[in-house]
C-alpha cells in the first residue's frame, strides 16, 4: 500500500461512506417530527374552527419563522438523501442518473426557495 | 458444498412485470415499500403543498382562494377530486412518519428480531390507515 494518499493516488474505496447520509436522515427526521408536533399542538388546542387569523398567526412570530426555516433546510437534506437512494436503486445508466440527480436538486432547491419566500414574503 | 449437492435454482434480477405481481410480501415488506412510495409521492406533490401553504398564509383573500380549491375546484378538476389528492397526501405523510418512527425505534433499541419486525409493521399499517380514515372523514365533512 502506498503511503501517499492524495491527488491521483487517493484511495476512494473502503467503508463508512453511507454513515453521514444515514445519520443526516435520522437527525432531520427527528427535527421535522418535533416541528410537526409543535404545529399540530397549536392547531388542535386553538378554540373553535381554524380561520385565516389563527392559522397565519402561528407563523407570524419570529421564532416560528426561524424554526420553520430550519425545518425547510432539514427537509431539503432529508428528501435529497431519500430520492437519491431511489435513483441509485433503479436507474443503472450513469448519464440518465446524473440528469435525474440534477433535476431533483433543482426541483428541491426551487421548492425550498419558494417556501422561504412565503415565510418572509421577500 | 460437496459436488453431490443438488444444483440450487438461481434468482437473478427481479422482473417487474413477471415476478412482482406474484410476490407474497410480508407485512414489514409492505411497510418498507410503502415508506418509499409515500416519500416519492410527497416529493412529486411538493409544489402543490407549498402552493397550499403560500395561499393559506399570505392574506385573507388568498386564504379564500385556498379554501375555494376544495369547493369550486381547479379548471376542469372538481373540488372533491382535490380533496382526494389531499387525502393521498395525508396518508403519505402519516405512513412515512409512522414508518420512520419505527425505523428510529429499531435503531435505538436494536429491535431487529423477525417477530418485532412483523408486529411493529402491523401496528404501523393499522395506525397510518386508521388515522387516514379519521382525518379523511373530517376532510370530507363527515363529522
Amino acid at each position: 500500500m502506498s503511503s501517499v494518499n492524495y491527488g491521483s493516488k487517493r484511495i476512494v474505496t473502503g467503508a463508512g461512506y453511507g454513515f453521514r447520509d444515514w445519520l443526516a436522515q435520522r437527525v432531520t427526521a427527528v427535527l421535522m417530527a418535533l416541528f410537526t408536533v409543535i404545529v399540530l399542538a397549536q392547531v388542535i388546542f386553538s378554540s373553535g374552527p381554524i380561520g385565516y387569523d389563527q392559522w397565519a398567526g402561528i407563523f407570524a412570530a419570529q421564532w416560528m419563522k426561524v424554526l420553520t426555516f430550519c425545518v425547510i433546510l432539514a427537509m431539503l437534506m432529508h428528501v435529497w438523501v431519500g430520492i437519491r437512494d431511489i435513483w441509485m436503486d433503479y436507474i443503472k445508466p450513469v448519464g440518465v442518473r446524473l440528469g435525474l440527480h440534477i433535476a431533483s436538486i433543482v426541483w428541491l432547491v426551487g421548492c425550498a426557495g419558494w417556501a422561504i419566500q412565503v415565510l418572509w414574503r421577500l | 458444498m460437496t459436488e453431490l449437492a443438488r444444483k440450487r435454482p438461481e434468482f437473478r434480477n427481479i422482473n417487474a412485470l413477471t415476478d412482482l405481481p406474484s410476490y407474497n410480501l410480508p407485512a414489514a415488506g409492505w411497510v418498507s415499500i410503502l415508506h418509499r412510495i409515500s416519500g416519492a409521492l410527497m416529493f412529486v406533490l411538493m409544489p402543490f403543498i407549498i402552493w397550499m401553504f403560500d395561499n393559506s398564509i399570505t392574506s385573507e383573500f388568498s386564504y379564500a382562494k385556498f379554501t375555494a380549491l376544495f369547493s369550486v375546484g381547479f379548471g376542469v378538476v372538481p373540488g372533491w377530486m382535490m380533496k382526494l389528492v389531499v387525502l393521498a397526501l395525508l396518508w403519505a405523510y402519516l405512513h412515512h412518519f409512522i414508518a420512520g418512527v419505527r425505523h428510529l425505534y429499531m435503531d435505538a433499541h436494536h429491535a431487529v428480531s423477525k417477530e418485532f419486525g412483523k408486529s411493529s409493521a402491523l401496528v404501523t399499517l393499522m395506525l397510518s390507515i386508521g388515522l387516514t380514515v379519521v382525518l379523511g372523514a373530517k376532510l370530507f365533512g363527515l363529522y
